[in-house]
């Protein structure tokens, strides 16, 4: 099977431009299929940069990205999404109004078909006509949605469940966090990208969090992980990939690559002269 | 004959009147991110103390110009100080909303306190003019130049020199940092809307001297033409608003030049929509730039809606519905008719601005393509009333959702923008494209409301009518709301990028709450048409679409109920209270203002 031969991720000489900063620097990067890859980095690095390119919402200045073999560079997020590729966002992007069950649910909006009926150009007028008429295929098709998301939404234990109904803005700050996975997972992708997804939380939170990541990996899927909690990285990750000022510099086995003085002085070196900066500012 | 210098010479003048609006508005933009909504009622504030300056007090036009320049200024501070800064950390729609009603009710205020008849506001110089080239100039074109130019001298010497002007540029570089490093907030916008209202109030009065003429719908106007010349340089962008203007004021002169006068806005509106779609950043802005806007927090108020168990309004349904059957007066019927039609344009809004989080100002357009559609289908091809008004429905659906569709990638006060002008491109188009509209004459003699022959003349059966069409279109909305599309126009309002990320397409599910949206609002311009019998362009206007944005609001947005219970308080608690006509108005925008203050999610609750 041809499938098998390219990696189901390759990015190759990827590079985003802010004004003079170069935030994402030519970075090059294969992800086999059932891998977990973590990159890590400095604040600034471009780790989330790189995610906006891979994910449609930021388009590269040079590069290519392709996933399971097709060119999708600077394809819509909308498309992509549909391809099996989900994210969840570093500072948290739920829909506050919206509840728990509501919010995963549009997770799962690329794989509704009853009541979107691929059809070109009158397509939308159905979509709206099937909605207000609801048929039967169009309840089951819901039903069944509705089900899955509360299986999805017990992989998290007691934490979401109870709250299915309550509006995302009312949820604390760790259970946002998860609603997003769970949305991410109402996808079903075929590669789900993480951004720090344990930012803010407790130990015993972060514990939680990681095995569930664990746990998704187990059952074959495809992460790439931002995390600054390098505990865990080590713990989940095949390889590791270190960024620092857009540049890949150092990649390969977390015990190996945490030891280069490469990634030792990005770490020390920003911290200084971060200070520095905000000293003379000051 | 003018000739070609002429034209020239009048662009640049116009355009450096409206760099004094477009300035102001930049510098706000610039520190706040707020397209300040009032701006053109300053304006009309500064023109009408200029007049009580001239005609009343007798000032020198040096002295007229201090006074206008100082009291214009005191306006603006108080915007700021009990408008605005009570909003600082509420939700991103309200200072937006917040705008809208203090323009209004400062409109309806100059309105009520020197009557909307225009007058004359001389200028106090001598009517002389001097050949230049091809072209002359007088007085008072060199006045305005010179306004202008000493007016971006001092703002440019206080911008680079001053401390409070280096905070100004320093918030509005960024504002987070700027607020680390100790800088006042409210000091820099005390600053930018002192020297904004400042430069609105002197460009109010120099636009009424040039045309020895003030009247009080110059304010929607020259919000209007300030905005398109500070988005057209690049929102927040100052000198690029002083290009912008002129461009603007260029475009114009030599369009009236080409086309005649009644084109005069259309050109500015077109310019808009076509620097909004293919540069939204302004004309200096590299296009790749990240949107303006910030991307976090909610758009809309977040709430619970109140439940209201279904018993409860299918027996409200029911007591109005019986209602005929009672002896009320016929004063009663008429004013829930109203309520009736002012309800389905609700509807229509509050699923396009609280559900879908559009907020359109244009949204009386809507209104006036379905009337236009059905009286001159019913009127000029014979089809049957019923006929002919979902026709207007339908045509209102098509063309209301392609004339916004470019827009769809918008944000926020952009999309307020961008209704706003389509608003008055139909309006003006309708008033110009006199073959089929019949321009100013407008359409008189429309065939009365009739259903399978039987022609709706007693006041009971147009209530009924009415009525039942609302419900029908309220139940259908309540329907498509608690449908996957009900949750994806929601996901879309609170968060774009994120759904963008989980496949939502924004042009595929905004298009369809304005097709379902303009629909009804079709709908109810189609009852109209024939309950009036006559419309003409201005039937339809903007204070209609204001009226229904209140409504919206006081229901809760996005909330059906509540855009019917809306209705019925706006236009029903006016008639019960005996409140004359010209306070209405005024009413409807302080409770507009009172509400975006005190409760944003409205009577029920936003959905
Ligand atoms: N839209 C943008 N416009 C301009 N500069 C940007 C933009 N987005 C990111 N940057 C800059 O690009 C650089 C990389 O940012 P990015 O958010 O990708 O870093 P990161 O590695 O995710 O950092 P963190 O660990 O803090 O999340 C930063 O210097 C940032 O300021
Ligand atoms: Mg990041």
């Amino acid at each position: 099977m041809a499938e098998q031969h390219h990696p189901m991720l390759s990015l190759r000489g990827l590079t985003r431009r802010f004004g003079g900063l170069t935030a994402v620097d030519a970075i090059d990067l294969d992800l086999a299929r059932g891998e977990l890859i973590s990159i890590i980095g400095p604040n600034g690095a471009g780790k989330t940069t790189l995610f906006n390119l891979v994910t449609g919402l930021d388009r590269p200045d040079a590069g290519t990205v392709h996933f399971e073999g097709q060119d999708i560079t600077g394809l819509s997020p909308e498309r992509l999404a549909a391809e099996g590729i989900a994210r969840t966002f570093q500072l948290g992007r739920v829909f506050g109004n919206l509840s728990v069950m509501d919010n995963v649910l549009i997770g799962a909006h690329t794989r509704l078909r009853a009541v979107k009926p691929a059809v070109p150009v009158i397509g939308p007028l159905l979509e709206l006509g099937l909605a207000l008429l609801r048929p039967a295929s169009v309840k089951a098709e819901e039903e069944r949605l509705r089900e899955e998301v509360k299986a999805i939404l017990a992989r998290f234990g007691e934490r979401l469940l109870p709250r299915i109904d309550q509006p995302a803005y009312s949820l604390s700050y760790a259970n946002r966090r998860r609603v997003e996975i769970a949305r991410a997972l109402a996808l079903q992708p075929r590669l789900l990208l993480l951004d720090e997804p344990t930012a803010g939380m407790n130990p015993t939170e972060t514990a939680e969090m990681q095995a569930l990541v664990a746990e998704l990996k187990a059952e074959g899927l495809t992460i790439l992980l931002i995390e600054h909690k390098l505990e865990m990285v080590m713990r989940l990750s095949e390889r590791v990939i270190v960024m620092d000022e857009g540049k890949k510099i150092a990649e390969g086995p977390g015990e190996q690559v945490r030891t280069e003085p490469k990634v030792i002085e990005a770490y020390l070196g920003h911290g200084l002269s971060g200070t520095a900066e905000q000293e003379s500012a000051a | 004959m003018s000739s070609w210098l002429d034209y020239t010479i009048n662009g640049l003048i116009v355009g450096n009147v409206y760099a004094l609006v477009a300035v102001g508005l930049a510098l706000i933009f610039g520190v706040s991110r707020l397209i300040n909504f009032a701006q053109g009622s300053i304006y009309l504030v500064g023109a009408y103390i200029g007049w009580v300056a001239v005609v009343q007090l007798h000032t020198p036009l040096p002295l007229t110009i201090i006074v206008v320049a100082a009291a214009a200024a005191v306006v603006g501070l108080i915007i700021e100080r009990f408008g605005l800064r009570p909003l600082q950390n509420s939700v991103r729609i309200a200072p937006l909303l917040a705008t809208i009603g203090i323009s209004f009710v400062l409109d309806q205020l100059v309105m009520l306190t020197f009557s909307p008849n225009p007058r004359a506001l001389p200028s106090q110089l001598p009517d002389v003019r001097f050949q230049v080239g091809g072209g002359t100039i007088g007085p008072l074109d060199l006045l305005i130049a010179g306004v202008g130019l000493t007016s971006a001298l001092l703002l440019f010497v206080f911008l680079r020199y001053s401390k409070l002007g280096w905070a100004v540029r320093a918030a509005s570089q960024d504002r987070d940092a700027a607020m680390q490093m100790g800088v006042d907030v409210n000091r820099v916008n005390q600053a930018v809307f002192g020297i904004a209202a400042a430069l609105g109030g002197v460009s109010g009065m120099l636009v009424g001297m040039y045309y020895n003429q003030i009247d009080t719908a110059m304010s929607l106007q020259a919000t209007l033409k300030g905005v398109v010349a500070e988005v057209v340089g690049g929102a927040g962008n100052v000198p690029g608003a002083v290009i912008g203007s002129l461009l603007l004021g260029l475009v114009e002169s030599y369009g009236v030049a080409v086309f005649g006068t009644s084109y005069r806005n259309l050109f500015a509106f077109l310019l808009l929509v076509v620097v909004l779609v293919l540069r939204p950043n302004g004309l200096f802005a590299s296009a790749r730039q990240a949107p303006p806007e910030p991307l976090t927090g909610t758009f809309i108020a977040p709430s619970r809606p109140v439940r209201i168990p279904r018993w409860a309004l299918a027996v409200a349904a029911a007591i109005f519905a019986v209602l005929p059957f009672f002896p009320v007066s016929f004063y009663v019927l008429q004013t829930l008719i109203n309520a009736w039609l002012l309800g389905m344009l609700a509807l229509s809004l509050t699923l396009v601005a609280g559900t879908m989080g559009q907020v359109s100002l244009g949204h009386a357009a809507l209104l006036a393509i379905g009337a236009y559609t059905s009286a001159l289908l019913s009127l000029t091809l014979g089809v049957p009333v019923g006929l002919a008004i979902i026709a207007g429905g339908l045509m209102s659906a098509a063309l209301g959702t392609l004339l916004i569709s470019p827009s769809f990638r918008l944000r926020g006060h952009y999309v307020s923008i961008a209704t706003l002008a389509i608003g008055e491109i139909v309006s003006l188009v309708i008033l110009n494209w006199e073959s089929v509209t019949r321009g100013p004459i407008g359409i008189s003699g429309i065939p009365p409301l009739s259903l399978f022959g039987y022609d709706l003349i007693s006041p009971t059966s147009i209530y009924w009518f009415s009525f039942i069409v609302m419900v029908v279109l309220a139940l259908l909305q309540g329907r498509l709301l608690g449908s996957h599309l009900g949750r994806s126009f929601r996901a879309i309002r609170d968060d774009d990028i994120a759904a963008r990320a989980y496949g939502l397409s924004l042009n595929r599910y905004k298009s369809l709450a304005f097709i379902f949206g303009g629909f009804a609002a079709g709908v109810s311009g189609g009852i109209a048409a024939h309950l009036y019998s006559y419309i003409n362009h201005e039937t339809f206007n903007t204070q209609q679409s204001i009226l229904a944005l209140t409504v919206v609001i006081l229901g809760g947005l996005g909330n059906v109920v509540g855009a019917i219970v809306g209705s019925v308080a706006l236009v029903g608690l006016p008639e019960v209270f005996r409140i004359a006509a010209e306070y209405r108005i005024l009413i409807y925008g302080i409770v507009l203002l009172l509400l975006v203050r005190f409760r944003p999610q409205g009577l029920l609750g936003t959905i």
